[in-house]
């Protein structure tokens, strides 16, 4: 039993890492009905924004806050004005196409314009190990579910409790009928963005340290989050919370009790049951998109 | 006019004067084909000024045979295809030898076009591989995975004494021949392998697996991985209070695993074959004349690139003439004492295969630091020989 709440607690860990890579991609759908698959590469960006900040000097949440407004402009106002806005027009596959393009530039930008190598991050958290009946945790573990529960809790509240929230979500239902009621459009979708390109630096500053600062971290990172979205559901913040924590735990539990080897299988196994038998995901409604 | 004419006749004597520079045999040239840009950048640049220490050293005192070394370096990109290409083009320029690259993957291909051409091929690579294709040009620089796993199967039964142990090892290439490598070896040794555990390349979380070693109930746990694998793997140790040995291969306490995993690292124990640290006096003085040159302390790399050169000079020295072919066969059967030739850094003894054999270390991080712990015999000197302390 021990043993199974040791796995179990250790996958919670790495689910709510998923989870808030999870969030970025159910916000940008709601939103714009966008897919962005460069998710992860923009996770992996603000992590080596804040690097850099840190090799100048700044100390770990000074770089954070500085990273934010750069991650601001280039990953939502940039992303936004260089590449989804020219080719919304044309439809989500263009878009979908060039973010997996995207990914792939900013992957070897990374690689050839810094390091290939892995670079050790800082913890927000301070190094400390607790033992609970027989269940080591530590306290970056216990801080990142924490965090991942907060952001998406206040992500949901945000989009459901404040004005710009909700004009945000007219616009994601109706855009016509938004701009006729006085609402912004284009200032709401770049909002979206922005809050986006937010949550890829948090989960850079809580991912980091455990996956280090590589150029290809985003690779599986991109991909399980995308998994988990699916399963808990692409219309709803909380879904990717869920889901994100099912993907953790189940390949924690899988690599121990079946084989490390199915490990990554079972995010993709989980995928296809939910995709076959509740294609909404498990906290999806049915109706049209909904923020 | 006569200024631009007056400007041709210089730039082609020039050019003549260097054409029959470059045909006079006075100079031996090498080829040092090596990973500067790509994911071997940090192991090619060390290589390569290794290389180059060496060479600046034996033209200061007078060269090989008399005559001066020159070396053409070029970046393969961490390419396979680019250093088979570099490595043809290195032939057709003449070259006496070859140094590099350093990539397994890389000499794998590139060493074709050396063998076809008869020229002596020094290479960084350790897959065991290499020199399993009765390629008669072919020459390491380090050990192989094949050397390397007795020495530390020895270590585990003889010194540390452990009854069982537990394997985690990489799902790779690299991890599954370290795997066979190290079962084959303990398979005579009193020490019993109660558990294997796989693990994945890019794995982020080892709950599991060190979940898995705990269970096997083993006296230590012998890690085989690729170097932020092996981090993570030592911080899940330690959070899983993990106090038994934790011993492993080159990797397990190399710089950057002990900067990836901070304290975790602490504890840990491996067989490096080579490192700067090691109580050896011609390798303090290799490090400190690096350091002097290149203002960073040198990697094992550093150490391949700059001994390789002197075993190429000993071996043509024994021959007496620059032969490539006798050259070649003469460094089969070489032996060279560090007392004679300083720069091979530690006795070296080649077999017919082109595998070298020499003494190696057993190293700790105290302290995010390699300490030196133990010196390992060469294993030609026999099971019998125990390791001084």
């Amino acid at each position: 039993m021990t043993d199974f709440l040791q796995l179990f607690f250790s996958g919670l860990a790495t689910g709510s890492i998923y989870a808030v890579a999870a969030l970025g991609f159910t916000l940008l759908w709601q939103a714009s009905g966008t897919i962005n698959f460069a998710q992860g590469e923009f996770v992996m960006l603000p992590a080596f924004m804040m690097l850099g900040f840190m090799s100048l000097g700044a100390p770990l949440l000074v770089s954070f806050v500085c990273t934010l407004v750069l991650a601001v402009f280039v990953l939502g106002w940039l992303f936004k004005r260089g590449l989804v806005d020219p080719l919304f027009k044309y439809g989500m596959m263009p878009i979908v196409v060039a973010t997996i393009g995207l990914s792939i530039a900013l992957r070897n930008g990374v690689r050839a314009g810094y390091s290939a190598e892995a670079h050790p991050f800082p913890s927000l958290f301070a190094d400390r190990i607790y033992n609970i009946a027989g269940v080591t945790v530590t306290l970056q573990d216990i801080g990142t579910f924490a965090l991942a529960m907060v952001i998406v809790m206040a992500t949901q509240a945000f989009l459901a409790k404040t004005v710009t929230g909700r004009a945000m979500q007219a616009v994601a239902q109706n855009t016509e009928s938004a701009s006729v009621l006085g609402i912004n459009v284009p200032r709401m979708i770049f909002y979206t963005f922005a809050i986006n390109a937010v949550l890829a630096v948090v989960a850079a500053m809580l991912v980091t340290p455990t996956y280090l600062a590589k150029f290809d971290m985003g690779e599986g990172l991109g991909m399980k989050a995308f998994f988990a979205a699916i399963i808990g559901g692409f219309s709803n913040s909380r879904g990717a919370l869920l889901g994100g924590l099912i993907v953790g735990v189940a390949e924690n539990l899988a690599s121990a009790y079946i084989s490390p080897a199915y490990k990554d299988a079972v995010a993709l196994l989980i995928f296809m049951v939910v995709i076959l038998f509740k294609p909404q995901g498990l906290l999806g409604k049915k109706e049209e998109r909904k923020v | 006019m006569k200024k631009r004419f007056a400007l041709k006749l210089i730039a082609a004597c020039a050019i003549a004067a260097s054409a029959t520079l470059s045909f006079a045999q006075d100079v031996i040239k090498i080829a040092d084909i090596v990973e500067l840009s790509g994911a071997g950048a940090t192991a090619g640049t060390n290589f390569k000024n290794g290389v180059e220490l060496a060479v600046k050293e034996i033209n200061a005192t007078g060269g090989i045979l008399g005559k001066k070394i020159q070396t053409i370096t070029t970046d393969t990109q961490s390419n396979p295809g680019v250093a088979k290409g570099l490595t043809q083009k290195a032939i057709d320029n003449d070259v006496f030898a070859i140094f590099g690259p350093v990539f397994s993957g890389s000499i794998m291909v590139s060493m074709a076009e050396s063998r076809r051409a008869e020229v002596p091929n020094f290479t960084g690579g350790e897959a065991a591989s290499i020199t399993e294709q009765g390629n008669p040009y072919v020459f390491r620089t380090s050990f192989t995975q094949a050397t390397a796993m007795p020495k530390v199967a020895r270590y585990i039964s003889d010194e540390a004494k452990l009854k069982t142990i537990a394997i985690i090892y990489v799902n790779n290439d690299f991890g599954k021949g370290g795997l066979d490598m190290i079962k084959k070896a303990l398979a005579s040794s009193p020490t019993k392998v109660v558990a294997e555990i796989s693990t994945e390349s890019g794995q982020v979380d080892f709950s599991a697996a060190v979940l898995r070693a705990k269970q096997s109930n083993a006296d230590g746990v012998f890690a085989y991985s690729n170097e932020e694998e092996s981090a993570r793997l030592l911080r899940e140790l330690r959070k899983q209070g993990w106090t038994k040995p934790v011993i492993g291969e080159t990797t397990l306490t190399g710089q950057k695993v002990i900067d990836l995993a901070g304290d975790a690292a602490n504890g840990a124990i491996a067989h490096v074959g080579l490192t700067v640290d090691a109580p050896v006096p011609a390798i303090r003085a290799f490090r400190a004349k690096f350091e002097k040159e290149y203002k960073y302390v040198s990697d094992h790399n550093g150490m391949k690139g700059y001994s390789g050169i002197y075993v190429l000079k000993a071996a043509i020295e024994k021959v007496g003439k620059l032969d490539r072919k006798a050259v070649a066969a003469a460094l089969h059967t070489l032996k060279v004492k560090a007392a004679d030739q300083p720069g091979v850094l530690m006795d070296v003894a080649f077999d017919s295969k082109g595998d070298l054999d020499r003494e190696s270390f057993m190293v700790e991080v105290k302290n995010g630091k390699q300490v030196v712990i133990a010196t390992l015999p060469p294993l030609g000197a026999g099971a019998a020989a125990a390791p001084k302390k």
